[in-house]
C-alpha cells in the first residue's frame, strides 16, 4: 500500500480510505473526454473535521489534493494529479436546514444538485442554476466551478445564488464567509474568490444558498428558422422588447438532424435554427409576453411557430432540446462539448464561424445552447483512437476559441478552465489577469498542494 | 461432507464452467468490438439511477466505474483480479443505466462479455461456487426434463404438506445459513405445467394472427398458470396460438452468468423449435427472456447457419403487452374492482423499453384502479440469481420496494416477470403483508372470464 494510503487509513479507518488499483481506476476521470490519471488514494470524508484532517496531512507532507463531487466536470478540474490524495465529497451530503423565513437553504458540500431543487421545489421555493448535469452533480462542484444552466439569462448562475460558505484553506483550517444577510460589506467578499476557483484555493464543505419563489406560470414556444440570422434577429427583438425569457435555446442544423435521427419528433430537416423558448411569472403576464413572443418570432421569418397549449405540450415541444445531447453523444465514439461564449449580439456570427470552421478542418460539428446568453456548445463528433482527426479537431477548437475571443467573448461560459482549456487561458483573460491569480494562489497555497496544474501552472 | 476436491471433481462431470482450465485465457473484454466500450462519454449520468451505487456512492460500483474497469481489461492495463469478479457480481444487471445513458451505451453486451471473462479466468473459482453452476447452468437450465424433474420434487415437498411442517416445525434451522435464507424464496410450483395445460396448437373463432408461445423455465414450475392465461388472452384477440411442448431455456440465465457459449446453444434450440416463417410473432410473458430473445440476432450474427434465422427471429418477438398493444386490446366485457398498482421489471421497462404498454393492458380492464408506485423502475433486487448470490443488497432493494408498494395502498401488485414476482411474493410473505402479486395478463384473463373480485 502507498504510504499515504496507509497514514490516513490509520487516521480515517479503512472506509474511507481506498487505494487498490480496481478503485483507483475508476476515480482517474471525470466528464472529460480522453483525460486519465491515477491518483495515490482516494478519501471520502464524512465530515469537515475529517476534511481538516486530511489537509493538515498533506499540508505537513506536501502532498497535492485534489477535491472533487459525483465528477462530471467537462474541463478535467477533477482528474487527479499523479500520487495525489483524492478527496471525494460526495459521503457529506447533509441537507442542514432549509429556512423559509429568510429563503435560504444550507447544504454540505457532497449534496446533488437535484435534491436541492427538490426540496426547494416542495416548500414552493427555486433554486434556479440547473446545470445539465443536475442529476448527480453536487454543489460543492457547482459552486467550484460556478455552473450555469438554461435559465441563465433570467436568473444568472450559481454565483448569484450563493451567500455563504464553509471552506478548508490550505493550512488545514476552516473558515466560514457569508450569511444570510442580503446586504453584508464588511470587508471583502472572501466568498467570491472561491466560486469558480476550481478546488485551487480551498476545498468547500458547506454550502448557505439562496432560494426565490417558484413561478406560478410557464409557457413554451418552439420556433423554426431557415436562416440562423432570423432567429438571432428575434432573440434581438425579444429583448428590445423588455421580454426576459427564462428559457432562450437553440439547436443548429447538425444537431436538428441527429435529434430528429434519434427521436423521430418530426422537426424539419430543413430548419438552419430551432429556437426553444420559455417565459415564467404571473399567469397574467407570461401570457402576454408569449403571445408577444409568437408575433416577433413570426415577423422576423420563423418558416413556423408552435405556442404550447398546455404543460404537457411545452414538455413536448421542448423535447428536441432536452434530447440534443443524446443525440450528439450518440453519432460517435468521442463528443467533446465546448462551451465558447459571446455576447448575444454577436451569436450568429459566431455559430456561422463555427460552421466555416467545421468545413474548412473537416469535423463533425454539431452547435447548440443558450441563445440567451450568448453560451455556445459546439459540440465535436470523432473518435480520439483517431489521431489525425483530433489534431484537427484541435486545431478547429483553438480557432473559435480565439475567435469567441476576438468577438468580446470567454473560452468557457460554464465548464472552467480545468486542464482542457489551461493552455488558452492566457489569450482569453491577458497577462495581468492572469498575474493576479497567480498571486492570489500563492497566497492561499504557499505550497501548491491544492488541485496544483489546474487552470494554470 | 465432501471434500473441495470432490466437490470439483462432481463439477467437472456435469461439465464445468470453463472448458478451458481454471486459469485460461480471458479475453471475452479484449475481442469485444472497442466500439462498444467506447461509447461511454463518462458523463456520469448513469450514477443516480444505479441502485449498487446509490447504497454505497462508490465510483466503482456504478456503472461508468464498471465500464472504466473493463475497458482497462480490453486496453491491457488491468487484469481480470478477483476484486474485478466480485464487482460484476454485485452489478445487478437491471440495466437502468441503459435508460439513463445519453450516449447510447450498450452495458448489457459488455456486462455479459465481463462476466464470461470472470468465468474463464477462474478468479472468482471455488468448489461449491463450481458444483452449483454446474448443477444449474449446465444440467438444470440446459435441459427441460431436468428442470421438471425438479419442479416435480419440489411441488411433491410443497403440496404434501412437508413445506408447512417443515416451516411450521422451524426444521429449516437446521440448514446452513446461506440455504436457510434461500428456503423462503423458493417458488410455488404449480401442479400441472405449461405442457399439461396448453395444447401444442390452439385456434379461436376467427383467427387473424398466427403465434408463437415461449413458455420459459420458471414462468413453467412457478407460473404456469400465467403461460394458461396468455395463451386465452391471445386467442381473445384473435390469435392463433402455437407452443411447442418440449421448449429450451431461452439463455438467459447463461448469458448473464459468465456462459455465453451456452447462451448460444440455447438461442439455436429454440430456433429449432418454431417454424418460424409461419408465425407472425413469438411472445413471451416474461420480461427477462423477453431481453435475450429479443438480441438472439445480435448473439449469433457470426453464425454461419442461424445468423440470418436469429435476425428473423429477433424482429418476430414481442412481449405480449408490446404485441397487444400493437394489435389492439380487445376490451373485456366484464370488470375487476380492484386497486392495482405496476411494479416495472428492469427487463421490460430498462431491458426492451417497455413502460406504458402493460400500463394499457390493466387500463383495459373496467373497474381497475391503477395507482401509480413510486419509484416503479427501481429494482426489487431479484435480478436473475442475484437475490441467491447477493442477499443482503438484495434484501434492501427488496425492502425499499416494499415500503413504496405499502405506500400505494394497493393489495395487487402486477408484475411481468417471474423473477419479481418469486421475489415479491417471498417478500410480503415475510413482511406479514395482505398483498397479492399478479401478472398483468393474468388480471385482463380473469376480466376476459367473467371478473368480478378475485
Amino acid at each position: 500500500m502507498h504510504k499515504v494510503a496507509a497514514d490516513l487509513t490509520r487516521m480515517l479507518g479503512s472506509e474511507r480510505v481506498l487505494w487498490e488499483p480496481e478503485h483507483l481506476a475508476t476515480y482517474g476521470f471525470d466528464g472529460t473526454p480522453a483525460l486519465y490519471a491515477q491518483a495515490g488514494c482516494i478519501v471520502l470524508p464524512e465530515t469537515t473535521a475529517e476534511v481538516c484532517e486530511v489537509v493538515r496531512y498533506a499540508a505537513q507532507n506536501k502532498t497535492p489534493i485534489v477535491a472533487r463531487g459525483s465528477g462530471t466536470g467537462l474541463s478535467g478540474g477533477s482528474i487527479p494529479v499523479p500520487d495525489c490524495i483524492v478527496l471525494c465529497l460526495v459521503q457529506m451530503d447533509r441537507v442542514l436546514e432549509l429556512d423559509e423565513k429568510n429563503l435560504t437553504i444550507h447544504v454540505e458540500s457532497g449534496v446533488v444538485t437535484q435534491k436541492v431543487a427538490e426540496l426547494a421545489d416542495a416548500t414552493g421555493l427555486l433554486y434556479p442554476p440547473d446545470p445539465g448535469s443536475m442529476k448527480i452533480s453536487t454543489i460543492g462542484g457547482n459552486v467550484a466551478e460556478n455552473s450555469g444552466g438554461l435559465r441563465g439569462l433570467k436568473y444568472g448562475v450559481t454565483r448569484d445564488y450563493v451567500m455563504g460558505l464553509e471552506v478548508v484553506l490550505a493550512s488545514g483550517e476552516a473558515v466560514s464567509f457569508g450569511n444570510k444577510c442580503v446586504k453584508d460589506v464588511a470587508g471583502y467578499s472572501i466568498k467570491d474568490v472561491f466560486i469558480g476557483s476550481e478546488g485551487t484555493l480551498g476545498i468547500i464543505t458547506k454550502v448557505l444558498l439562496q432560494l426565490v419563489p417558484k413561478p406560478q406560470a410557464k409557457r413554451t414556444l418552439l420556433a423554426t428558422y431557415s436562416q440562423m440570422d432570423a432567429a438571432a434577429e428575434t432573440v434581438s427583438a425579444i429583448i428590445a422588447a423588455k421580454i426576459i425569457p427564462c428559457t432562450l435555446e437553440f439547436l443548429d442544423r447538425i444537431t436538428v438532424k441527429c435529434v430528429e435521427e434519434y427521436a423521430h419528433l418530426g422537426l424539419p430537416l430543413d430548419a438552419e435554427a430551432i429556437l426553444l423558448m420559455e417565459t415564467d411569472g404571473h399567469p397574467a403576464v407570461v401570457e402576454e409576453e408569449a403571445n408577444r413572443m409568437a408575433e416577433i418570432a413570426r415577423q422576423h421569418g420563423a418558416m413556423e411557430v408552435q405556442l404550447a397549449q398546455s404543460a404537457e405540450e411545452g414538455v413536448q415541444l421542448a423535447a428536441a432540446r432536452r434530447a440534443a445531447f443524446s443525440a450528439l453523444a450518440r453519432v460517435s465514439p468521442t463528443t467533446i462539448l465546448e462551451d465558447a461564449t459571446v455576447p448575444r449580439s454577436e451569436l450568429a456570427n459566431m455559430i456561422r464561424f463555427i460552421q466555416q470552421i467545421a468545413a474548412k478542418y473537416e469535423v463533425t460539428v454539431g452547435t447548440f445552447g443558450h441563445f440567451g446568453d450568448g453560451n455556445l456548445h459546439p459540440t465535436f463528433l470523432t473518435n480520439e483512437k483517431n489521431t489525425a482527426e483530433m489534431a484537427r479537431v484541435e486545431k478547429a477548437m483553438a480557432e473559435i476559441f480565439d475567435e469567441a475571443v476576438r468577438l468580446g467573448g470567454t473560452i468557457t461560459g460554464e465548464h472552467g478552465v480545468g486542464l482542457a482549456k489551461k493552455y488558452f487561458l492566457p489569450r482569453a483573460v491577458g497577462n495581468a489577469s492572469l498575474e493576479l491569480m497567480r498571486q492570489l494562489k500563492l497566497t492561499l497555497d504557499p505550497n501548491n498542494i491544492l488541485n496544483p496544474g489546474k487552470i494554470f501552472d | 461432507m465432501a471434500t473441495a476436491e470432490e466437490l470439483h471433481q462432481a463439477a467437472f462431470q456435469i461439465g464445468r464452467a470453463n472448458p478451458e482450465g481454471r486459469h485460461g485465457a480471458a479475453n471475452y473484454l479484449k475481442r469485444l468490438d472497442y466500439s462498444v466500450l467506447q461509447q461511454c462519454i463518462h458523463c456520469g449520468m448513469c450514477l443516480p439511477t444505479c441502485p449498487t451505487y446509490d447504497e454505497t456512492k462508490l465510483e466503482r460500483n456504478s456503472p461508468r466505474g464498471r465500464i472504466a474497469l473493463m475497458r482497462r481489461i480490453a486496453d491491457g492495463q488491468l487484469d481480470v483480479t478477483e476484486a474485478f469478479g466480485r464487482e460484476l457480481y454485485f452489478c445487478l444487471g437491471c440495466l437502468t443505466c441503459e435508460t439513463a445513458c445519453p450516449a447510447g451505451v450498450r452495458y448489457s453486451e459488455m456486462f455479459e462479455h465481463a462476466r464470461a471473462d470472470i468465468e474463464q479466468s477462474g478468479v472468482l473459482h471455488n468448489p461449491v461456487r463450481d458444483l452449483v453452476r454446474g448443477l444449474t447452468l449446465r444440467w438444470m437450465f440446459a435441459q427441460p426434463q431436468a428442470l421438471r424433474a425438479i419442479g416435480r420434487l419440489v411441488w411433491l415437498y410443497q403440496a404434501s404438506g412437508l413445506q408447512f411442517l417443515v416451516r411450521r416445525l422451524k426444521l429449516t434451522r437446521l440448514l446452513p445459513v446461506r440455504l436457510r435464507e434461500l428456503e423462503p424464496l423458493t417458488p410455488q410450483v404449480q401442479r400441472s405445467f405449461s405442457d399439461q395445460l396448453i395444447r401444442p396448437v390452439e385456434t379461436p373463432a376467427n383467427p387473424k394472427q398466427r403465434v408463437g408461445l415461449l413458455t420459459g423455465c420458471v414462468q413453467d414450475l412457478a407460473f404456469s398458470d400465467v403461460n394458461r392465461d396468455t395463451a386465452d388472452v391471445l386467442l381473445a384477440n384473435g390469435c392463433e396460438v402455437v407452443t411447442p411442448p418440449a421448449q429450451h431455456c431461452c439463455g438467459s440465465i447463461h448469458a448473464h452468468n459468465g456462459e455465453l457459449e451456452l447462451a448460444k446453444q440455447m438461442a439455436r434450440q429454440n430456433l429449432d423449435a418454431f417454424d418460424l416463417k409461419r408465425l407472425d410473432a413469438v411472445i413471451t410473458n416474461a420480461a427477462g427472456c423477453g431481453t435475450q430473445l429479443k438480441n438472439f440476432g445480435h448473439l449469433l450474427q457470426d453464425d454461419p447457419v442461424y445468423a440470418k434465422r436469429a435476425a428473423e427471429w429477433s424482429a418476430k418477438v414481442r412481449d405480449i403487452h408490446e404485441w397487444l398493444a400493437e394489435i389492439g386490446i380487445r376490451a373485456p366485457a366484464a370488470s375487476i374492482q380492484q386497486r392495482v398498482t405496476y411494479h416495472e421489471a428492469c427487463h421490460l421497462c430498462h431491458g426492451q423499453k417497455i413502460s406504458q404498454q402493460p400500463r394499457q393492458v390493466l387500463r383495459s380492464v373496467p373497474g381497475l384502479e391503477l395507482v401509480e408506485l413510486p419509484e416503479s423502475t427501481w429494482c426489487c433486487g431479484s435480478a436473475g440469481i442475484y437475490n441467491i448470490t447477493q442477499p443482503e443488497m438484495s434484501q434492501k432493494l427488496l425492502q425499499r420496494k416494499l415500503a413504496n408498494i405499502a405506500k400505494t395502498g394497493a393489495p395487487v401488485v402486477a408484475s411481468a416477470n417471474p423473477g419479481c414476482s418469486v421475489q415479491l411474493q417471498a417478500g410480503v410473505r415475510a413482511a406479514g403483508l395482505n398483498v397479492k402479486i399478479a401478472h398483468p395478463i393474468s388480471l385482463l384473463a380473469h376480466a376476459y372470464r367473467g371478473g368480478q373480485r378475485r
